[in-house]
């Protein structure tokens, strides 16, 4: 029995450095409190959609050293706090906890994935401490309250472009649609895809529907093949369209997948491969845009991570610089002052496009459309509200 | 009705992943009368330690069927190490402790693992790498069948036929029924039980680490929590087919996969897991043995 008993006190002691590692923070500067401006950040570091977090991070972390080289923020640095949610709601809502109650946050930035932006918003709205989230694209977001703003467009107007550019540039007269019915994010991009493809007058042939944990999308590929769509749209997250595409060319189909900003990330190519080749996505900016702005930012970006940023990262970035332009012209952190700023942001340079925050707290901005080639994007054309 | 004939052999495949998965936990409860629900953490473990194998060989380099073999056997052995592990200090001191124990145990197991997976692989799904890729497709008047997937129905059925060999044709086999049908009788007649349950663990184990590697290199994402549903299912699968019954788990599992298939495809999608636990209910109400099983009578 001995055997089992010291077996037994060694599994719980690695239970518990394994809870204590998980909740562990990373500050950047460290300075006592006071003589900096501490900013939270929630993310997905690891989960299904890790790349999002961590593009999202490197965006806001350059964005920062940026600005504390330059002299911070009304005199102090800012100090960023972040905490990884695994890709699970009820992480999230315990990290924006902990950063409001602990450490005393003067702002949020996060989440990526709408349905996380969800389950910490509440808290944020409730604690009247202004969120700002990169990336999150459902409308309802925002909707929670009047502290809770992004700094990307809205599901209803990406899949409204999808539709146009499915209509009118791939003249696709008949779609079919897969659709992940647990994220909010893909049901709100399918919704306003079939809305505004059907008021263009083309006809969805078949609406599909899988979840999260599945790998298996054969029998709704299977269906879909039989009404020989011309294009399918889409809207999930990259790990699992990289299976679809896979699964889709196992049968033999040949039409365009088409998607979201959901599928931008480097993993895309690793898990579709081939599969992908020739799809079309909709995403925040595009690498090959020549303004000086945004090679400006490609160029300090890679030499600081040696990796060309992706639509996520530059969101991240914009994210953080439209916050400390607010901060700076409210002139100070008091939670009432920075949401009005935040507020009336309006024609910010930001390198995603101009930023103007509108009544509903959403940015306005252009979409721009991607075609997968060559294991990268390329620019095909840019649509505006 | 190329569609309906593509339908059947999307669902024969996917059964046949079931069945690989549901032939260890139907072996371990024929003998044991424990439901080994780490069982599909082995599986897990499997998909994992044939990644790494691959990746450390770099076997994506130049794919062919013996890095296969080898990646399989690799993870085989390794799961059968994995499951001697934990039968012997997870099961075995509670050997003579009442079931309900060794049935928390086994959850609490398969936590353990998950998420001693997470800490180790990290959280983020891997890719799997392509160490086998068979030439083209095969299609018959478009039908599409993927060559893996036919491997994965063959190797299942080969398991099949050899798990059968071994507990109706072998000593081990003779022994592992007559520990199965009373443990005590067996050790007073001077057969190792102990060992005669490590052994069976193992075996499981290994069947579960083959198919670990097979998943992998169909649906090429792998993640610690990747063993969660696909355990279940197979868990459904070896209970329709009647618990305890190597021919059953199979058929339970074809007859699962198939299911599940036409649920998507004549019905909707987001019922395909309500299909799966709600033939559980229908079986445990109906024909509590199972398709396949005896009508025994329950010892716990």
């Amino acid at each position: 029995m001995k055997t089992s008993r010291f077996l037994a006190v060694l599994l719980t002691i690695g239970f518990v450095l394994g809870c204590t590692k998980k909740g562990d923070q990373t500050t950047e500067g460290g300075k006592p409190a006071g003589s900096s401006i501490v900013i939270g950040e929630v993310g997905s570091f690891t989960g299904d959609t890790a790349t999002f977090g961590i593009s999202t991070h490197q965006g806001i972390e350059l964005a920062t050293n940026e600005l504390n080289k330059a002299g911070g923020l009304l005199g102090k640095i800012v100090e960023i706090v972040k905490y990884d949610n695994q890709g699970k709601e009820e992480e999230a809502a315990t990290a924006t906890n902990r950063l409001i109650n602990q450490h005393k946050v003067a702002a949020i930035l996060g989440e990526v994935a709408s349905r996380r932006s969800k389950a910490m918003a509440p808290i944020a709205q409730s604690n009247k401490v202004p969120m700002v989230s990169p990336s999150s694209t459902n409308p309802e977001v925002t909707a929670i309250g009047d502290y809770i703003f992004r700094v990307c467009f809205i599901d209803p107007f990406q899949g409204a472009v999808m539709a146009r550019f499915a209509f009118e540039n791939l003249k696709a007269k008949k779609v079919a649609i897969l659709r992940d019915v647990g994220q909010d994010y893909s049901v709100g991009l399918a919704d306003a895809f079939t809305e505004t493809y059907k008021k263009v007058g083309g006809e969805i042939v078949s609406d599909q529907s899988y979840t999260e944990k599945d790998v298996d999308f054969k029998a709704q590929l299977t269906a879909i093949r039989g009404l020989n769509p011309e294009a399918i749209f889409v809207p999930g997250y990259y790990t699992q369209v990289g299976l679809i595409a896979r699964q889709a060319r196992e049968l033999g189909i040949k039409a365009p997948l088409l998607g979201g900003d959901g599928w931008d990330s480097p993993k895309l190519f690793e898990i579709g491969g081939k599969a992908v080749e020739g799809s079309y996505l909709s995403n925040h900016y595009s690498p090959d845009d020549k303004s000086e702005l945004v090679q400006n930012f490609i160029k300090r970006y890679k030499e600081a991570y040696g990796q060309i940023p992706d639509g996520l990262a530059a969101q991240g970035y914009d994210a953080a610089m439209v916050l400390f332009d607010a901060i700076k012209r409210a002139g100070s952190t008091d939670a009432k002052a920075l949401r009005d700023a935040l507020a009336a942001t309006k024609e910010y340079p930001g390198v995603t496009g101009k930023i103007t925050i509108d009544d509903k707290r959403n940015a306005s901005k252009p979409a721009v459309v991607l075609k997968v080639e060559n294991g990268g994007f390329s620019y095909v054309t840019s649509i505006s509200p | 009705m190329i569609d309906f004939f593509q339908h059947v052999i999307n669902g024969l495949s996917l059964g046949s992943i079931y069945a690989l998965i549901a032939l260890g936990y139907t072996m371990v409860y024929g003998v044991l009368r424990l439901i080994n629900f780490a069982h599909s953490e082995v599986y897990m473990m499997g998909a994992f330690i044939g990644y790494y194998t691959s990746r450390m060989f770099q076997l994506d380099q130049n794919p062919s069927f013996m890095n296969l073999l080898l990646v399989m056997i690799v993870a085989m052995a390794g799961c059968a190490v994995i499951g001697f592990v934990i039968e012997r200090f997870a099961y075995r001191p509670l050997r003579g402790a009442s079931g309900i124990n060794a049935l928390i145990t086994a959850v609490g197991v398969s936590l353990f693992l998950q998420f001693s997976g997470q800490l180790g692989f990290g959280a983020d799904p891997k890719f799997y790498p392509q160490i086998y890729q068979p030439a083209g497709e095969w299609s018959v008047g478009g039908l599409q069948v993927n060559p893996l997937q036919m491997i994965v129905a063959v190797i299942a059925v080969v398991l099949m036929l050899l798990l059968q060999y071994i507990i109706f044709g072998t000593r081990l086999g003779r022994a592992m029924r007559a520990v199965s049908f009373s443990r005590d009788t067996a050790r007073l007649m001077g057969i190792p039980t102990d060992l005669v349950i490590s052994a069976t663990f193992m075996i499981g184990s290994a069947l579960a680490g083959a198919a670990g590697v097979l998943v992998g290199l169909i649906y090429p994402k792998i993640d610690p929590l990747m063993g969660v549903m696909p355990g279940l299912k197979a868990f459904v699968a070896a209970v329709v087919g009647g618990i305890g019954n190597v021919v059953g788990a199979v058929i339970g599992a074809l007859l699962l996969g198939l299911s599940e298939e036409f649920v998507v495809a004549f019905g909707r999608s987001t019922f395909r897991d309500a299909l799966a636990f709600g033939l559980l209910i229908l079986i445990l109400l109906f024909r509590p043995q199972g398709l396949m099983g005896q009508n025994l009578r329950e010892k716990v």
